[in-house]
């Protein structure tokens, strides 16, 4: 291979891979709830069959939990669609706090394998600026990737989006071991590439267990 | 047999150990590794049907622990993923004797089961 990928780009695709790989595996769970409810369904069919008496409320709840697998896998596949259109425009008018609780949303299984709560607080009022939406998911990602990992033994991260005179800021808060983790590893060059092409700037504030990323009202 | 299932997806593994206890497979059933532990100390089972990717512990680390408190117990992973090679590399180096891919077949687990106890 001839080509180098541009730091970005590389980042840019590693974030879609990883984002899409993990709400496909959630879909496979609950496919699999499908699976083994509709299985059991099956089984008391034939148990009927048999002439064996199966209590209908059973049935019931058989139903009540495939149709809330089906919910959730719908909730899946509209997050996941999406998350693919976020790079249709490569810059446009963005809801921050909205993005912000997407992310969150769309990160949800890695928080939970990580044992880590996340609470996004929606600002009171809109908070938009003009951005590539696919970027600043992205780089929203890559902070709460390690607040995750900095959030000690609170186990939760906060996530505060604020309106400022040049923008927006976002907060990822509540990291007890922030100190514990090296401050030379964060940012990487990874998050340096997307706050140059977002304009956006990212102080890391250990005395108060605080990420602050920064966001230009317009790219 | 009596097995146990371990997945952190309740109405996954409550089923599943329903619909095996209607082939005549003693299933008890738990959602971390605590529990998990706990069922395995307490009790004999033949063999642990163990889903890779759960929170906190994984599947393979958990059969590690597993080893020290029954170390005749066979295991089966299963995995979400569709693509099995990374996988099979991982279960095979844990010492795994069968992997399924979920959603699984009631009929490919029993005989997986079967299989694996020698039975």
């Amino acid at each position: 291979m001839n080509c180098k990928l541009d730091i970005v780009c590389e980042t840019g695709l590693q974030f879609f891979g990883k984002m899409s790989s993990s709400n496909f595996h959630e879909i496979k769970n609950a496919l699999a709830i499908i699976n083994e409810n509709a299985g059991l369904l099956e089984d008391f069919s034939n148990m009927t069959s048999e002439g064996r008496i199966i209590d209908s409320e059973r049935l019931m709840v058989l139903a009540r939990k495939i149709m809330k697998q089906v919910r959730r896998t719908d909730e899946i596949v509209r997050n996941i669609n999406r998350f693919s259109h976020s790079v249709d425009d490569f810059v446009k008018r963005v809801d921050v706090g909205e993005t912000v609780g997407f992310v969150a949303t769309i990160s949800e299984r890695f928080a939970v394998m990580r044992g880590v709560v996340l609470e996004p607080k929606h600002p009171e009022t809109q908070v938009r600026i003009i951005t590539s939406p696919f970027f600043l998911e992205n780089l929203i990602w890559l902070c709460l990737d390690f607040a995750m990992n900095a959030a000690g033994d609170g186990k939760t991260v906060g996530l505060i989006t604020e309106e400022t005179e040049s923008g927006a800021r976002v907060r990822f808060t509540r990291l007890d071991a922030l100190g514990e983790s090296s401050e030379n590893m964060f940012p990487t060059e990874r998050e340096e590439a997307l706050i140059k092409v977002l304009g956006a700037y990212l102080t890391v504030n250990t005395e108060a267990g605080e990420i602050i990323l920064g966001l230009a009202k317009t790219i | 047999m009596r097995v146990i299932l371990v997945d952190d997806e309740e109405e996954l593994i409550s089923a599943l150990a329903e619909r095996l206890s209607f082939r005549g497979i003693e299933a008890d059933w738990a959602t971390n590794a605590e529990e998990t532990e706990t069922l395995v100390s307490e009790n004999q089972y033949d063999l642990a049907v163990l889903d890779v990717k759960m929170p906190k512990t994984s599947g393979l680390d958990l059969k590690r622990i597993l080893q020290k408190i029954a170390p005749s117990m066979k295991y089966i992973f299963l995995t979400g993923h569709g693509s099995g090679k990374d996988f099979e590399a991982g279960a095979a180096e844990a010492g795994a004797n069968y992997y399924l891919v979920k959603p699984v077949k009631i009929e490919d687990l029993v005989e997986k089961m079967k299989e694996a106890v020698g039975k």
